[in-house]
């Protein structure tokens, strides 16, 4: 099972302080390997969202260092947010097809790809529709499409199922680890749910607030592909157990 | 879209309960009186006007009875028509030099800041200044009556489609302008693909207030700029009425330009609907 995969990423000593000595992050250090799936789990304002805007690009540590291993470029990080963030003037094979015109792909030469995603999240049927025809969790799906369409290294999701309903929302959980497998992506996930983190993750670092750190890092050693079952085993409680524990720790250390 | 279960109720006598049947008969009543009311207040206004004159025997040189007004529409149509085109073109070349201008600075005020911090205050200023007050002035400067008669229904329309562009230019989903720097999209393509389309609906919106300025425009600067040169337009008919005591003609003019006003609130409000019906909010509450 702990085969050693290739690193991807690698962050070490990454501290962030925004303006009013808001210390978001502090000393945040992760291995990122091929194929995992992390969860980042705490309370809100722990630095989550901003430690995904720190791999993202989308910000620069205060200091501390996000290293890359090989090349990386446009395209190889896919991000599904809390909403949906669907461009509602466009149809679902355009949001979808967004990642590729932004790199100056025409349609015809990525339309399989773009219908191939759309059939991995079950909405190829959907294609011409304008997302406000479609339900939360139907959009979510496009999002997802959207975020792997080109086959990125890393998705980074930030509570990408935390608006949806529970039925919903297992539902995705399950379909997203069939969509992992299938295209064998990385996958970095936001949650404040104990539940959620254990049955996506294999890895689950948990963070506390003020400032946002890491207290704690848990492996949840449970082979892919995981059944619906898994949700009600024993093993699963006891690393929900676990989890809750840790997360437990956290809040009282902030 | 509708979601009735279409093959057990279609056999089954529809069930309506007795509120539902309730709403939907005040939505019919309101859809019918939306346009009978209206209509109705305006014949029921009429006959008054008409009976007030007969009744008091008001001389027409001070208020003619709405059949004298209707004769003279009649009579002049050939002239007023004329009248009406020459005023609709200023209106319409305004309006389009509006948007042209009022979307473009929104936008190269977008694109650079420094350029929105130099020139908004100025831009502030003509807006607030009167137009009427503006108007004598371009006139000593401007040769030419067509393009001082542009310019002063420009200086008041721009506006709105300048401070909505703006709005909807920065009113872009915080999340969506992520996803483009993720993906490292240029400016250029951050424009084009998200602010534009993001922009519309504010755009639209501020096009519909700047088409019924235009007319304002076209009208106050033909009356400042007096009615020679361009032939004559119907402000210019109104004045010119005027001095012959004419009332009638001037109440057939006036009537024109409200009507010209409606027609393009009417056109821009078609046009906004048309653009944004697929996926607006706005859109989605006609279609009910
Ligand atoms: N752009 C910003 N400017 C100032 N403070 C920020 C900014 N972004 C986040 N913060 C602060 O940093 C802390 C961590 O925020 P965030 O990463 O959003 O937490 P989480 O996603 O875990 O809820 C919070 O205290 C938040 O207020
Ligand atoms: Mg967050």
């Amino acid at each position: 099972m702990n085969r050693e995969r290739r690193e991807l990423l690698h962050v070490s000593g990454v501290d962030k302080v925004f303006a009013g000595n808001v210390e978001a992050l502090r000393g945040l250090d992760l291995t990122v390997r091929q194929e995992d799936f992390i969860s980042l789990l705490g309370p809100s304002g722990c630095g989550k969202s901003t430690a995904l805007r720190l791999i993202a690009g989308l910000s620069t540590p205060t200091s501390g260092k996000i290293e890359w291993r090989g090349d990386h470029g446009a395209g190889d990080i896919g991000v599904v947010f809390q909403e949906p963030t669907l461009m509602p003037w466009a149809t679902v094979s355009q949001n979808v097809y967004l990642p590729f015109r932004l790199v100056g792909k025409s349609y015809n030469s990525v339309r399989d790809e773009v219908l191939e995603a759309l059939k991995l999240v079950g909405l190829e049927k959907f294609q011409n529709a304008y997302p406000r025809e479609l339900s939360g969790g139907m959009k979510m799906r496009v999002s997802i499409a959207r975020a792997m369409v080109t086959r990125p290294r890393l998705i980074l999701m930030d509570e990408p199922f935390a608006a949806l309903d529970e039925i919903t929302r297992f539902k995705l959980n399950n379909d997203l680890l069939e969509l992992k497998a299938q295209i064998g992506c990385t996958v970095i996930f936001v949650t404040h749910s104990v539940f959620e983190s254990v049955f996506l993750s294999d890895r689950i670092v948990v963070m506390a607030a003020r400032p946002g750190r890491v207290t704690e890092e848990l492996r949840v050693d449970e082979p892919y592909p995981r059944p619906e079952s898994f949700r009600t085993s024993a093993a699963f409680a006891d690393h929900a157990r676990r989890a809750s524990e840790a997360l437990e720790t956290a809040m009282e250390a902030a | 879209m509708t979601d009735a279960p279409m093959t057990d109720a279609a056999t089954r006598a529809p069930v309506v309960d007795a509120e539902e049947a309730r709403r939907a008969k005040s939505r019919k009543i309101e859809a019918t009186a939306r346009y009978t009311l209206p209509v109705l207040c305006m014949v029921l206004a009429i006959f008054a006007w008409d009976r007030i004159v007969a009744i008091n025997e008001i001389p027409h040189y001070i208020l003619p009875a709405p059949g004298l007004v209707w004769a003279y529409l009649v009579e002049n149509w050939g002239n007023l028509t004329d009248a009406a085109l020459l005023t609709g073109r200023i209106t319409l070349m305004a309006l389009l030099v509006a948007v042209i201008g009022g979307a473009g600075l929104a936008i190269l005020f977008n694109q650079s800041r420094m350029v929105e911090l130099s020139f908004y205050p100025y831009a502030v200023i003509l807006q607030v200044t009167p137009v009427v007050a503006i108007a004598p002035l371009i006139f000593i400067y401007v040769e030419s009556k067509t393009v001082g008669m542009l310019l002063c229904a420009w200086i008041v329309a721009f506006f709105p489609v300048l401070s909505s562009t703006t709005l909807g230019l920065n009113s872009v989903d915080r999340n969506l302008r992520d996803l483009f720097a993720i993906y490292r999209a240029s400016r250029w393509q951050r424009l084009i693909h998200l602010q534009l389309p993001s922009a519309l609906p504010y755009f639209l919106g501020g096009l519909r207030i700047a088409g019924g300025l235009s007319l304002i425009g076209a009208v106050v600067a033909e009356l400042v700029a007096g009615t020679g040169g361009v032939g004559l337009g119907l402000a210019g008919r109104i004045q010119e009425a005027g001095y012959r005591l004419n009332i009638a003609g001037m109440f057939a003019s006036l009537s024109l330009i409200a009507a010209m006003g409606v027609f393009i609130f009417a056109a821009l409000s078609l046009l906004s609907h048309l653009l944004l019906r697929k996926w607006h909010e706005s859109a989605l509450k006609r279609e009910g």
